[in-house]
């Protein structure tokens, strides 16, 4: 009981310094629990199977995630009350001379972690259980559930699995602290903060050496994800990343003697009010931190770029569905397939029902589409085997092959009748063209695809299809497609003028329709029933159908689920860089005490104090950030490259906001480090 | 003569009513331009606490400091870093170097605070070490040089903003004797080539015969006082011993 009351009193008393570690605590479990409740908080909204099926995909998803950021929090724990045991030796040391035992030392430390776990825990939970009524109204929104209504929700699965996961790792920090107890000798222990700690001073020469390696690196691997984006495919996507992070490690290691040397050069600026001072304490912090520092600036970086990705992810995604999905439904029918055996896989009964298009077919099944669309098109693409990619590219297809190795260049290019294309143009409400009897012309809106065309087009590369020679209308792709999608995913469509296609080699019949419905409840009832004569077809070459619906579930469901990975290892990251920098300037605090106490002994003004603490604690946090930064600006221009059928124009307001995020947790802790220093370096009359 | 330091009537009490401390009960003395005075006392006899009032890191609980004609007791906040920085220099038993800065960063900092520029500084840095033969060891760092180093690191600091008074606090109590006793020739050096004024508190017998004039303090109050005048430091240091016999107590232990 001794031991217990030992333990409240010294929670009690450190409770200043412990306050940001308590703090991050409440903040981790908090999150945890937000983000492992978010199953319980859907079951009650009002959506259909489809995004509940989504919903499910996130959660174990989500669930997935918690396993790897409770390594993280796990580690940050570990880290932290690393740190508090060595701010408190000397007590340690007390006790020993005062003859308690080390077991008993460690008793008082697991006390004191249970307290702590403890409270952390109720109090995160609490504040999870609030966090996550806002988290509800935000899952609703985003999957356009209506709320009927307003309850509160409360997870016990979450809960539990939180103070699982919470109880895992405080017994691990139990553990650690045992051991790093068992370890100390007495003497260290009484007298640790008495010896003067030797300033390890790194040779300028090598470190402006190191810092010029560790630039050439960087700039090498930030190099191969942008120009060199290309050659860079699954097997060698960890060199840049291995060589960034070596990179960075090299970088920490030198900066801190190179902006000594350069600061040290300018005697003028280095002698003049406290700067000698700060820049030799931020000097030695660095030296001793240079690890930490890597890590943070990583993790740092990882936030920014999964943060702002995931955003634009999602917000392209919503952009995109009502621009690339702009009618209903899109049926497509596999037709005149060849008689055996040209084509393998079909059965005679589909061979036979290819003859059929998507209308005459419904027909065959008593399916009028008049009683189920307001408005539809009939059109059809074309394949001949003559005419691949390669043909369209032309006399480019060497070069290019060169430089894009991994299209498929002997693939049949799809072609349509420009009136065709017009009819479903009108019906999207997109340009309609027309082309004279020897031109045609591409429509296409993947990005790479339009890159790669544009080649051959803006060389006037001359087509030969169908017995027909065409040259190019436009020295560009238009942008235009054909089927409803999430994405841009339209590779190139040729269009053709009306006369030159074989009506032989059609191989594909579309229906694009509107429903005859105007509330969102009846669409989806037209859409089952249509669908219901639709599926079960065996003997039909009915190959798949889009629908607006669908493509909006999927497009919100993706959405949601990228938002919330997102969040969540986001914040996590960005609390646990943050906490981990706090803690280790906070723990320096007492040895700044007697700093500054010296320097106001010499007659340094408060002000003069104050500016320099801040500039102390302001550049510490910067540096890890700005290189963040930097690594990030190439980290998303390569994420762009790979989401880039998803849309790009969303980008800015994602990073707006991830700078928001930024600002307020990362500015949060670095305002809470200040004045809790200021607080510290204060003189006490 | 002109006097540097007034001390008028001062008292400082600690705790509340029922349990009153009396540190200084009732102290006065002057210090002139260009003497050297140490302040003798037992531990407990409030030596530390009349140091910490004069330097302005404590305040008294009545009475008058007077420093260059100014009542310092009246000062507040800046006005008092102002004073420290500009009239006074420091020198602790624990020297109080910031171990992350070099020597000579040590010593430029008292001047750098008052915003002197840089080519002056180093002149001065430079003119200060040579003259408390510590040139050599301006590129270390605390932890590389000895105790006594250590300690002429912190005269060169607290005199080369020429203050008008400085204060030494115990300055040879954590130094060998050999390193004590180099430490006190710097100080006579100082106090007589460069007409530094100096007030040191010690319960040492030797380090205060390098004073000119000795006070005694006990239980608060001065107990005695006595002069150099023509004496041999030798002489000197018998009539300390004399004074410390008398005043009895601890202050024999540590001799």
């Amino acid at each position: 009981m001794m031991l217990f009351k030992l333990s409240l009193k010294n929670i009690k008393k450190s409770f200043k310094d412990y306050a940001i570690y308590f703090f991050t605590l409440i903040l981790g479990v908090a999150i945890f629990y937000v983000f492992n409740a978010i199953d319980s908080q859907t079951v009650m909204m009002d959506v259909t199977a489809s995004t509940k099926e989504i919903i499910k995909l996130m959660t174990s998803m989500l669930s997935g995630v918690s396993v790897f950021v409770s390594f993280i929090l796990g580690f940050l724990i570990i880290y932290a009350s690393r740190f508090l045991i060595k701010r408190r030796n000397k007590e340690f040391g007390v006790y020993l001379t005062l003859g308690m035992s080390k077991r008993k030392i460690s008793m008082i430390l697991f006390c004191e972690t249970l307290l702590i776990g403890t409270i952390s825990l109720i109090v995160g939970l609490a504040l999870g259980f609030i966090l996550s009524q806002f988290m509800s109204m935000l899952v609703a929104n985003m999957f356009d559930a209506n709320m009927t209504q307003f309850t509160f929700i409360f997870s016990s699965t979450a809960c539990i699995k939180t103070i699982i996961y919470f109880t895992i790792m405080y017994l691990l920090v139990m553990i650690f602290n045992t051991i790093s107890i068992g370890k100390c000798k007495l003497i260290e222990l009484l007298h640790g903060n008495k010896k003067s700690e030797k300033v390890k001073l790194k040779n300028p020469f090598l470190c402006v050496i190191i810092f010029f390696i560790s630039v050439v690196i960087l700039g090498y691997a930030y190099y191969m994800v942008t120009i060199g984006f290309q050659s860079l495919d699954a097997d060698n996507i960890f060199k840049p990343i291995i060589l960034g992070v070596i990179s960075t490690f090299l970088l920490f290691f030198s900066l801190s003697g190179l902006i000594l040397k350069i600061v040290m050069s300018r005697k003028r600026l280095y002698y003049k009010g406290l700067n000698s001072f700060v820049i030799r304490q931020i000097s030695s912090k660095m030296n001793t931190t240079v690890f930490s520092m890597t890590i943070i600036c990583l993790m740092l970086f990882i936030t920014i770029c999964v943060l702002s990705s995931s955003l634009t992810l999602k917000n392209s995604l919503q952009a995109n569905v009502n621009k690339l999905a702009p009618a209903d439904i899109q049926l497509t029918k596999r037709v005149n397939i060849k008689e055996p055996p040209t084509e393998d896989g079909y059965t005679l009964e589909q061979i036979k029902n290819s003859k059929l298009g998507v209308i005459d077919s419904l027909k065959e099944r008593n399916v009028h589409i008049d009683t189920y669309f307001k408005e539809s098109v009939d059109v059809n693409i074309y394949h001949t085997e003559s005419f691949t990619l390669g043909d369209t590219l032309g006399n480019l297809l060497k070069s290019i092959q060169k430089q894009y190795k991994f299209l498929k260049y002997d693939s049949k290019e799809d072609i349509m009748k420009i009136s065709d294309y017009n009819l479903v143009a009108r019906l999207y409400g997109n340009k309609e063209y027309s082309l004279k009897e020897n031109e045609y012309m591409i429509v296409a809106d993947f990005q790479s695809m339009i890159t790669v065309r544009n080649m051959a087009l803006k060389n006037n590369e001359k087509i030969k299809i169908f017995g027909h020679t065409l040259t190019p209308k436009y020295q560009e792709c238009k942008e235009g497609f054909v089927e409803l999608s999430a994405q841009h995913i339209n590779g190139g469509i040729v269009l053709v003028p009306d006369e030159v296609v074989l009506e032989n080699d059609k191989v594909y019949n579309m229906v694009i329709a509107n429903y005859k419905a105007d509330t969102k409840k009846k669409r989806v009832e037209v859409e089952e029933e249509i669908l219901k004569q639709v599926e079960d077809s065996q003997n039909q070459t009915l190959l798949f159908n889009n629908t607006r619906i669908d493509i909006m579930e999927a497009s919100v469901g993706l959405g949601a689920l990228v938002t919330f990975i997102g969040l969540y290892l986001g914040i996590i990251f960005l609390i646990s860089s943050a906490a981990i920098l706090a803690l280790k300037e906070l723990s320096e605090s007492s040895d700044n005490r007697e700093r500054y106490r010296m320097l106001r002994k010499i007659g340094a003004d408060e002000k003069l104090l104050h500016s320099s603490l801040f500039r102390q604690i302001a550049i510490f946090f910067m540096f890890p950030l700005l290189l963040a930064m930097i690594h990030s600006v190439f980290g998303l221009i390569f994420s762009t490259k790979i989401l880039e059928v998803f849309g790009n124009d969303q980008l800015l307001p994602s990073i707006f906001m991830t700078a928001i995020f930024l600002v307020v947790i990362y500015g949060g802790y670095f305002l809470i480090t200040y004045f809790c220093s200021k607080n510290i370096i204060k003189e006490r009359s | 003569m002109e006097k540097v330091l007034e001390v008028k009537n001062i008292e400082k009490y600690y705790g509340n009513k029922s349990n009153l401390t009396k540190a200084i009960d009732n102290i006065s003395f002057n210090v002139e331009k260009g003497e050297f005075v140490g302040i003798m006392g037992a531990s407990g006899s409030g030596k530390s606490t009349l140091l910490n009032v004069i330097s302005t890191i404590d305040r008294v609980t009545a009475g008058h400091i007077i420093v260059n004609g100014e009542d310092i007791t009246k000062l507040k906040g800046n006005k008092l870093n102002k004073f420290r920085r500009e009239e006074l220099g420091f020198i602790f038993q624990d020297f109080n170097l910031l171990d992350t800065l070099t020597a000579y960063e040590n010593i430029a900092l008292a001047l750098t605070i008052q915003k002197v520029n840089a080519r002056e500084i180093d002149k001065r840095v430079n003119e200060i070490a040579e003259k408390l033969e510590i040139k050599d060891i301006l590129k270390k760092y605390p932890y590389q040089v000895s105790g006594g180093q250590k300690q002429r690191i912190a005269s060169a600091r607290a005199i080369i903003t020429n203050p008008k008074l400085v204060l030494a606090d115990e300055p040879t109590g954590a130094l060998d004797s050999k390193s004590a006793r180099q430490l006190l020739e710097n100080f006579e050096f100082l106090n007589q080539k460069m007409n530094a004024t100096i007030l040191m508190v010690t319960h040492d017998a030797f380090t205060a015969s390098y004073a000119s004039r000795v006070i005694f303090i006990k239980d608060g109050k001065m107990f005695h006082e006595i002069h150099r005048e023509n004496d041999s430091r030798k002489e000197f240091f018998d009539k300390i011993i004399d004074v410390v016999t008398l005043l009895g107590g601890d202050l024999n232990d540590a001799l």
